[in-house]
């Protein structure tokens, strides 16, 4: 799969690296899910930087990425949409609110690192 | 015409090289970088609405030049199950078995001109066109622009 994903403290980052098949999409979700749980991620980053389309499916895609991570315990934050494909995204009528975004990696981490402060203690 | 381009459509793994191909003959033809997205993305919809329904199809891309315009013209064709109610499918809010719903609707508002003729039992065709202008105030503006 054409997806790295790094761990960074409490944090996963995924990083698409070229454009995704649907099915690559669907295993890049279930991959971080089982991953949250492996290691105990306290957030996600997904950068969508090489992703220069962006349509319904994927779009859905990200949300239910972000869905299924809080179900999990983790926060999604969603970086590198590109202009241009912000433009397309929103001629879908989706719910866009459970995508919570930033511009790059250092503004998503800093969003994660407020988010999951005073989330109540790790226990460990 | 030579520039035209056929992408059969297989499965989902088809709609990668259907978007990067759409976006390539987009960006030969001058289309802006945004416009370029817009019909790459409903090139996705549309191939992928194939992929569900249909199961295989194709996609025909070509450049269409009419009167003073120009512009890019995609067909998405299947020869799948067909649409019982091409106008339900293309409103807002409705949702098909497969729960595809928002992926026509959005391609009609991504692209200027949006066709689709379906039968029951013999497929459907997509119609869809991006011209190189949005909209006359654009062609004016430009106009203006030539004229110094």
């Amino acid at each position: 799969m054409s997806v790295a994903i790094l761990r960074e403290r409490d944090y996963l980052i995924a990083s698409i690296q070229s454009d995704l098949t649907d099915a690559e999409v669907l295993e890049l979700r279930d991959t971080l899910s089982e991953r949250v749980g492996r290691y105990r991620a306290r957030g996600i980053v997904v950068d969508v930087t090489a992703l220069d389309v962006i349509d319904s499916f994927v779009a859905r895609s990200l949300g239910s990425i972000a869905v299924t991570a809080r179900l999990r315990g983790a926060e999604t934050v969603i970086v590198g949409i590109q202009p241009d494909v912000a433009i397309a995204m929103v001629q879908f009528d989706l719910d866009l609110e459970p995508l919570r975004t930033a511009l790059d990696l250092d503004e998503a981490l800093t969003l994660l690192d407020r988010r999951t402060q005073g989330d109540g203690e790790d226990g460990g | 015409m030579e520039d035209e381009v056929r992408i059969p459509i297989t499965s989902d793994a088809d709609l990668v090289p259907a978007r990067a191909e759409g976006r390539a003959l987009a960006n030969s033809l001058g289309f802006s970088r945004t416009d370029a997205t817009l019909i790459a993305t409903a090139i996705s919809e549309v191939a992928r609405n194939i992929v569900v329904h249909a199961g295989c199809g194709e996609i025909l891309m070509r450049p269409q030049r009419e009167h003073d315009r120009y512009g890019l013209v995609i067909i998405a064709r299947d020869a799948g199950p067909g649409i019982r109610e091409t106008e339900a499918v293309l409103e807002r809010g409705y949702t098909s078995r497969a729960g595809l719903g928002l992926g026509l609707p959005g391609a009609r508002r991504l692209m200027d001109e949006f066709h689709i003729v379906s039968e029951l039992g013999k497929g459907t065709t997509v119609t869809m066109t991006k011209w190189r202008f949005r909209d006359e105030l654009e062609r004016l503006r430009d106009k203006r622009h030539r004229r110094g």
